[in-house]
């Protein structure tokens, strides 16, 4: 049986559909019940909705042998598995963002608030620039209004948020797309399967 | 005086039997004191899995280091005599950061290191060891192998330095063929030879299909690979794939790395390769290489066999 988490909520659903017309599919996750796994025996499937920023956990403890995960995340807890895929669906933006008239004054430490800590403090690292992360969990476009930080990092889908509230994208920091994960073990012990799966999947993503 | 066996955990019984093939197969037994100089691993620190160590200082004012290593201290110790090869094997303790918790561990590792004027038969004796290690850990098992020389040799012919050598390499270490080949057009390659980069990092083969694999893909010098997969013993058939995927750092190892793993374990149970260049870096001439076993990852295999 081989193991697949993906993303619960919309991104979840659209790569599912993915999955499905690639040839793997399971009639069960369309019914409409509270199971937190649903099985297609004949092709050897077991799927399970986790929270997206759980996914690449459950890949690399081998609790999932693949998994759908979002560039973010990759890059922010740097899970060790392979990316095999780039879905490009799910796709926005990771930028700096802050007041639109702002300007780096280069003369004091920038205040960055930012659920992507690692994210932040590598971006910074490579220009060289002295930062104080300040770690938020919500709400990350409050802190710059309210003069807690100067700057933000996060991620931006249509910018509407930012423009509502006077911010606006300062810098890319990365584009973000969902991409298709595997576990390092089960890759060996499963490779066929999953450069097959891998294969038809890769034939469902649009340019 | 009988020991009830029965008594041991999974860990333990795992450690003696490693011990005993290493020490019927010749190799002397390592003991370290479980502190070392912290400099050691200061001057080396790219070397350890994670920078950090538990430091302290001793009653003579100097620099001391719980061990999170053991490679580096047989390394230090190790006195070359012309001509000689000398063979340790070890089962410590060592002191890591975890690469979940980010909290400090103390992880088990019986391993091997075999140090001198090693030839073809020496690296071929190590990865026999390897596999039976495996085999002793548990009976479905598959060791994967890269040749450092092959990838190297073919990032050199693309000319691929700096930046884009680095960001290469992190992408073929994730099999991550999407990035390579924006990583490879941004550098200025031609669509082909990043085609050819991309079909390295997705190698995955018994030895004799993945040399067919090499030699459509045109990578130079495959004698390495030719050799490895004529020196590989009869128990090897269907438990060996070589894998590009799997990359050391190349400022310490060099020729061949491998990774082994067993079903129902999330990640390698035993790493290795060879680490020329390591003992390069310390002053020290020769050849060297060496794996560990990894036994805390172990705890659980008696129940992932009882559920399959």
């Amino acid at each position: 049986m081989l193991n697949i988490a993906l993303p619960k909520g919309r991104l979840g659903e659209k790569v599912y559909g993915m999955f499905e017309r690639a040839g793997f599919d399971c009639p069960a996750i369309r019914e409409e019940n509270r199971k937190l796994y649903f099985e297609n025996e004949a092709l050897g499937l077991r799927y399970f909705w986790v929270k997206p920023s759980d996914v690449a956990i459950y890949v690399e403890r081998g609790a999932a042998d693949i998994g759908v995960a979002g560039k973010d995340i990759l890059l922010e807890y740097a899970p060790d598995v392979y990316e095999l895929l780039d879905l490009n669906v799910g796709r926005c933006r990771m930028c700096v963002a802050g007041p639109k008239d702002f300007s780096d004054d280069l003369s004091k430490t920038l205040r960055v608030a930012t659920k992507f800590t690692s994210i932040a403090s590598d971006y910074y690292a490579s220009l060289g620039r002295d930062i104080d992360v300040i770690p938020l969990n919500g709400s990350i476009e409050l802190a710059p209004i309210l003069g807690l930080s100067d700057v933000i990092v996060d991620i931006v889908e249509t910018g509407t948020t930012l423009k509502e509230n006077n911010l606006a994208v300062l810098e890319t920091i990365v584009p973000i797309s969902a991409r298709l994960i595997a576990n390092k073990s089960s890759f060996v012990f499963y490779r066929p399967r999953i450069e097959e799966l891998t294969r038809r999947l890769s034939q469902e993503v649009k340019p | 005086m009988t020991i009830d066996t029965a008594v041991l955990s999974n860990e333990e019984r795992i450690s003696f039997a490693l011990r005993s093939l290493y020490h019927r197969r010749g190799c002397k037994p390592y003991r370290m004191s479980r502190f070392e100089d912290y400099e050691l691993y200061m001057k080396n620190k790219d070397f350890l899995p994670s920078p950090e160590v538990i430091s302290f200082t001793d009653t003579n004012g100097k620099l001391k280091a719980l061990k999170p290593d053991v490679t580096l201290s047989i390394v230090r110790s190790y006195r070359p005599t012309d001509g000689e090869v000398q063979k340790f094997y070890y089962d410590e303790n060592v002191f890591r950061v975890s690469e979940t918790s980010r909290r400090f561990r103390e992880i088990r590792q019986t391993g091997l290191e075999v140090l001198g004027s090693l030839d073809a038969a020496c690296i071929d004796e190590v990865l026999s060891l390897a596999l039976e290690s495996l085999s002793l850990i548990s009976p479905d098992n598959r060791l994967c192998v890269s040749l450092l020389g092959i990838v190297e040799g073919l990032l050199d012919m693309l000319e691929l330095e700096g930046e884009a050598r680095s960001a290469v390499l992190r992408c073929m270490g994730e099999k991550n063929v999407h990035e390579l080949r924006a990583v490879c057009e941004s550098a200025g390659l031609k669509a082909g030879d990043a085609e050819r980069l991309a079909r390295l990092t997705l190698c995955s083969a018994a030895p004799q299909d993945a040399l067919s694999e090499l030699a459509a893909i045109g990578c130079p010098e495959l004698s390495e690979a030719e050799r490895l997969a004529e020196g590989l013993p009869p128990e090897a058939e269907g438990r060996v794939n070589l894998d590009f995927s799997i990359l050391g750092d190349m400022r310490y190892y060099s020729g061949i790395v491998f990774q082994g793993y067993v079903r129902g374990v999330p990640s390698s149970v035993l790493s290795g390769g060879s680490y020329d260049r390591l003992l390069h870096r310390m002053g020290k001439p020769g050849r060297a290489v060496g794996f560990a076993c990894y036994l805390d990852k172990l705890e659980r295999l008696e129940e992932v066999r009882r559920d399959a």
